[in-house]
């Protein structure tokens, strides 16, 4: 501590010297740099981005979000393909995600399971936000896409290839077992989220709803979900903003094809795994796409995860 | 106290209150339950068929060799991951040498000395900052860092702008625990320590913090056990080596170096086996390292609270 040194001399009663006064505000205004500094870095990373985007901004302006060329040889790009990928997958996953952790979330939150039981799945669900994307990515390649190709894949196409979305067959790697992937990926965001916006709601909801003759899954349906509705779409916006940044699983498990295909049974690709598979070859111009791409990604994540935080705390404060 | 109740109240019909089970009602309710534990077991069992199939996979390629020895080229047996464990090792202590000091620093203003308008939005920067895709922190890494070097003359390609990727993804996970950490030590502590004429560096630097310190360490802790999961903001920063990494000058810190995370990319996408079995062994480690560490940081909260 800076004032050791002077009160050995002089007892304890000692009022702060005038070194202790200044270290003291410079402690406080260093600790202000710092915070500030958390936002100024989220300045500075879309600020560099978007720096580095410049020539390819200058070369394609807008357009460049309604192009679907990306030619390296020929220096067109577009990343049209990239952001119906980033949006499908997004979509399919959300899909799946949100009833299984809505589902999850309620089974948590309600008292059907003894709470050490709650605890143990409450743990599990974490568990599940922390593997890393990467070894989800080689789990997809060598067990889901089989599984998908010799089952489900193989039944949507042989009975519903008649269907634009389902008209190709399974061959590898595709948007279905990408999106699959992903909702597990994501679950366990609409499930934390889901069960704390139930569990925080006032218990006199649950006792009016029971006590006037409603069955459990009535107060569920009709009481509590309904209530925690914003929490949960707090949850959901979260896990939205997660899916179009997921990156590494995608890329392992999408195609990485830069086209456009109606079938989800087709290789497809993202903005996320478009920067994964290209940024370490790219050189010129590329790089300078790749950068455009990414400020897209950067812009689309931050206006939804500005919706999704403005929501929960909202929730929160209530 | 004695006092006899009649029998049968004559006058109520209790018979309306029976649960009639095969109302629809009760049928409906029933059906919901059970959809909902359905739910609830599809959200788990993804769970256990990943750890169950890296663990089969993971174990028969593990040996003692694996970590010591440098990455096989295609089709030779043998081999190992040593210079990904020391490379990730490495990008994980810089990011955590980053990200631990400007996180706590940062959290000590938000409780200890700012007014609320402050830390709410710089807690709305935290929370915008933790929903960053990786790969963002990794295109930031490579306009700031590696294109700084190239133009310096560094190199390119290093484990500090790995290392730099990594922090940014690690601050907010290290804002948020130590900020609520802090909340928790009571307030009379504080005052207590005022009361002693401690000026605000003495309370916070002598009291306050060493009370939240099991909790920065946990948090801490998770932040590592992410850091070193992460692929997508090394693939173009720290890219990928065959080799040892560079540790002594000229070159210490400014090559291509070699992770964990990118190997078990590179390798689960050829098709070698002797590789891919590498991808599996090492994809185990990691895997086992998030595991264990929630587990203790599971304990060691619940224990306290």
């Amino acid at each position: 501590m800076s004032s050791t040194g002077a009160k050995e001399n002089s007892g304890i009663f000692q009022p702060p010297t005038a070194l202790d006064k200044r270290l003291d505000s410079g402690f406080v205004w260093l600790t202000r740099l710092f915070a500030l500094g958390i936002a100024v870095l989220l300045l500075w990373i879309a600020f560099q981005v978007a720096k580095d985007a410049l020539p390819a901004i200058q070369a394609f302006g807008l357009g460049f979000i309604f192009q679907s060329a990306w030619n390296p040889v020929t220096n067109q790009f577009g990343v049209l393909p990239q952001i119906y990928g980033t949006l499908v997958t997004a979509f399919i996953a959300l899909l799946i995600a949100v009833p299984v952790g809505v589902g999850t979330a309620v089974i948590l939150s309600e008292n059907f399971l003894p709470l050490k039981v709650r605890t143990i799945l409450v743990f599990l669900v974490e568990l599940l936000a922390a593997i890393p994307s990467v070894v989800y990515g080689i789990w997809g390649i060598f067990v889901v896409i089989p599984l998908l190709r010799s089952t489900l894949g193989a039944w949507l196409y042989s009975w519903f290839g008649w269907f634009p979305l389902f008209s190709t067959p399974l061959a590898g790697p595709g948007i279905l077992p990408a999106s699959l992937v992903l909702a597990i990926m994501v679950l366990p965001i609409i499930t934390a989220i889901s069960r704390d916006a139930l569990t925080s709601l006032p218990p006199d909801l649950r006792q009016a709803s029971l006590g006037l003759g409603a069955t459990r899954w009535e107060t569920i349906l009709q009481v509590l979900i309904p209530a925690a509705i914003s929490g949960i779409v707090g949850g959901v916006m979260l896990a939205l903003g997660r899916a179009m940044g997921e990156t590494m699983a995608i890329t392992m498990l999408i195609g990485n094809a830069n086209t456009i295909n109606t079938s989800l049974l087709a290789p497809g690709n993202t903005i996320a795994s478009l920067l994964a598979s290209q940024f370490a070859e790219a050189s010129g111009l590329q790089v300078s796409a790749l950068m455009y791409a990414a400020l897209v990604l950067f812009i689309l994540t931050l206006i939804v995860n500005i919706f999704a935080d403005l929501i929960v705390q909202r929730v929160k404060r209530i | 106290m004695t006092r006899s109740y009649p029998e049968k109240d004559s006058s109520f019909d209790s018979s309306g209150l029976v649960r009639a089970n095969f109302s629809s009602r009760t049928l409906f309710n029933n059906m919901m339950t059970g959809v909902a534990f359905l739910l609830a077991a599809m959200a788990v069992i993804p769970l256990f068929a990943v750890l169950i199939y890296v663990t089969v996979q993971g174990i028969t390629s593990i040996s003692p060799s694996v970590f010591v020895e440098l990455p096989p080229p295609p089709m030779v047996e043998g081999g190992g991951f040593g210079n990904a464990i020391l490379g990730t090792v490495m990008m994980v202590g810089i990011g955590a040498l980053i990200s631990v000091p400007f996180g706590v620093m940062a959290s000590i203003y938000l409780t200890e000395f700012s007014t609320g308008k402050v830390s709410r939005w710089v807690r709305f920067a935290t929370n915008i900052l933790s929903g960053v895709p990786s790969i963002i922190a990794g295109v930031f890494a490579y306009a700031a860092v590696v294109l700084t070097f190239t133009t310096l003359g560094w190199g390119s390609y290093s484990p500090i702008a790995g290392g730099i990727a990594l922090s940014v993804l690690m601050l907010p996970i290290i804002v948020r625990t130590t900020d609520e950490a802090l909340q928790l030590v009571p307030k009379d502590v504080r005052q207590a320590a005022v009361g002693l004429g401690a000026t605000k560096f003495q309370t916070v630097w002598g009291v306050v913090l060493p009370a939240a310190v099991p909790a920065i360490v946990t948090g801490t802790t998770l932040a590592v056990a992410r850091a070193a999961g992460e692929t997508a903001p090394l693939l173009f920063t720290a890219l990928f080596s065959q080799f040892w990494p560079q540790l002594w000058p000229p070159d210490a810190f400014l090559q291509p170096t070699a992770s964990l995370a990118v190997l078990v990319y590179n390798f689960a996408i050829v098709p070698f086996k002797n590789q891919q079995q590498l991808a599996w062994a090492a994809s185990l480690i990691l895997v086992l390292l998030v595991l264990i560490t929630s587990i203790i940081t599971r304990y060691v909260t619940s224990r306290k609270a």
